[in-house]
């Protein structure tokens, strides 16, 4: 649990992550994921409850907790007086790693990351996935048993996006643990074997992507225009409906059934679309869908 | 309590690295300084002035300009310089995610402040000897406690920046507290013109008349026991800043 005065950002949540898996974080934003992994980090201290990382207290054994961490922070904070090479060398000499051992992991993970060709750049000359790239770099620099990424691809390019997907997804083939924030959703549900969805301080759910989306939304949504003729159809029916804006989404596990009664109903004057459920149909249901700031 | 380790010197390196990478700027002004100071004041203004209680006012002013210089250098690293690596790099964020504890990277800031007072007097002292306004080899004290020193302005500086709101509220010390001690501290005159209430208040209140008092001595290697009460205050004072600001900068960032 953390409380900020009044404010109670994570509210007695539990979760437990498994070794070798990839675990996910979901929210809007205020849902206190970040301030979660702030707790894990053991740069938080917790205002009540028990959390442990590798079977240890957060609030008495932060030194051992964080040598085998791994942490990919939100924001960029690497070091801009230094080289893309020379951050890392600073980086790991935080963990007290010998000179000779830095600088061999130091270029074994800019090879691995891409990063070959800036290794004497500036940070300030690195594109912005360049940058995100090296921080990941950065937070293997001590060999982690855990890493977490708050929020990994923020602010990136597609290509940028998948590139880093495709190094997360060969960490975890290595057997390594992650855990990671996001509000990509897609993202989620590409890396992630198991994932909670946080509102308010609280899990809402917890599950595999495709569980969760079996379970919270069915196998596929129609959308059909928001009219009154729709809308009176699913009434008669007894389907259970959503309005999203001016669409009204139907969760269902038999699509063409409820497709062609609406089809009919409307006499095909509006458009019916047919299409899987994703985890963005079970984030929105759970979440709402007013704006958060 | 206190939590600082050996990792203390990882902080510490960290600007070192950073020092070195620029070292063309960093090591013009305590070349400059002086000269242009001894130069202005001692020799043009000090033509004037026969002497200051029997000394020769190039001479009397030398240790001012290295405290001055000690001053600023520690107080200004630890003030801007600090701020803007704890506020707009992160630098402090990044490195407390490893085992490095926030009290070790407030300790190896200040460490770090002290050492940057500390090269400077170093590299003023040569350029003094040149002068010939500092008696030798007595003179050589100015280098360690330079150390001391710088290690006092840095944990006054510490404080200032564990509180101030933004980086433009860092002016106000500078304005108020720092410029006010490089004049009043029986830097450019002795102390015991100003009115008595004054001198009190200089000696109990502005670090700088305790330093300029000491490295007077060790220019003039002349010491007399009211140098073992300058050692007291700054020794002091050290302590109870250099703790201070640990407490004052863990209220700020561990949230």
């Amino acid at each position: 649990m953390k409380r900020f005065g009044d404010l109670i950002a994570v509210d007695r949540i539990a979760f437990r992550v498994r070794e070798g898996e990839v675990f996910g974080f979901l929210g809007p934003n205020g849902a206190g994921k970040t301030t979660t992994m702030k707790m894990i980090q053991c740069i938080s201290p917790k205002s009540g409850g028990t959390l442990e990382v590798f079977g240890m207290d957060v609030d008495t054994r932060q030194r051992e907790i964080k040598s085998r961490l791994g942490v990919v922070p939100q924001e960029n904070n690497l070091d801009p007086d230094f080289s893309a090479y020379r951050n890392l060398l600073v980086y790991a000499r935080y963990f007290g790693i010998p000179r000779r051992e830095a600088e061999r992991r130091a270029d074994e993970l800019l090879a691995f990351m891409q990063l070959d060709e800036k290794r004497d750049v500036l940070i300030d000359k690195l594109s912005g996935g360049m940058k995100r790239r090296l921080i990941i770099a950065r937070a293997l620099v001590n060999e982690p048993e855990l890493l977490i990424l708050d929020e990994p691809t923020i602010g990136l390019d597609p290509q940028a996006r998948h590139l880093i997907w495709e190094k997360l997804r060969s960490l975890r083939a290595e057997g390594n643990t992650l855990v990671l924030t996001t509000h990509y959703l897609d993202e989620a549900e590409r890396l992630c074997d198991r994932l909670v969805i946080m509102d308010h301080g609280k899990i809402l759910v917890e599950g595999t992507p495709a569980d969760l989306i079996r379970e919270h939304a069915g196998s596929d949504v129609v959308e059909v225009e928001r009219t009154q003729k729709a809308v009176s159809r699913l009434e008669e029916l007894g389907v259970n409906y959503d309005l999203a804006g001016d669409v009204i989404q139907v969760f269902t596990d038999r699509p063409n059934d409820v497709a062609r009664d609406l089809l009919e109903a409307c006499r095909h004057e509006a458009a019916v679309t047919v299409r899987p459920a994703t985890l963005e149909d079970v984030f929105l249901r759970l979440t709402g869908r007013s704006l958060r700031e | 309590m206190i939590d600082i380790t050996a990792r203390v010197q990882s902080v510490w390196r960290r600007n070192w690295d950073a020092f070195l990478r620029t070292y063309r700027v960093n090591f013009i002004p305590p070349f400059i300084e002086p000269v242009l100071y001894l130069l202005a004041l001692g020799f043009g203004l000090g033509t004037y002035i026969e002497a200051v209680d029997g000394i020769p006012y190039p001479v009397f002013i030398a240790p001012a300009l290295v405290s001055i210089s000690v001053m600023y250098s520690a107080f200004f690293e630890c003030t801007y310089s600090s701020f803007v690596r704890m506020y707009y790099q992160k630098t402090f964020d990044a490195i407390i995610a490893t085992p490095v504890g926030i009290d070790e990277v407030i300790a190896g800031e200040m460490l770090w402040g002290a050492t940057r007072g500390m090269i400077y007097a170093a590299l003023m002292l040569p350029v003094l000897l040149l002068f010939n306004v500092v008696a030798m080899p007595s003179s050589l004290l100015l280098i360690p406690f330079a150390f001391l020193a710088g290690l006092l302005f840095a944990g006054i500086a510490m404080c200032f920046t564990a509180i101030t709101p933004s980086i433009d509220a860092l002016n106000y010390p500078s304005f108020l507290f720092i410029t006010p001690m490089f004049l009043f501290s029986g830097t450019f005159f002795p102390l015991d013109l100003l009115p008595e209430p004054i001198q009190y208040f200089a000696l109990a209140a502005l670090p700088l008349t305790h330093v300029v008092g000491f490295n007077r001595a060790i220019t003039l290697a002349t010491f007399s026991p009211v140098n073992l009460l300058n050692l007291a205050w700054i020794a002091a004072a050290t302590v109870i800043f250099f703790v201070l600001a640990i407490r004052l900068m863990r209220r700020r960032l561990v949230v």
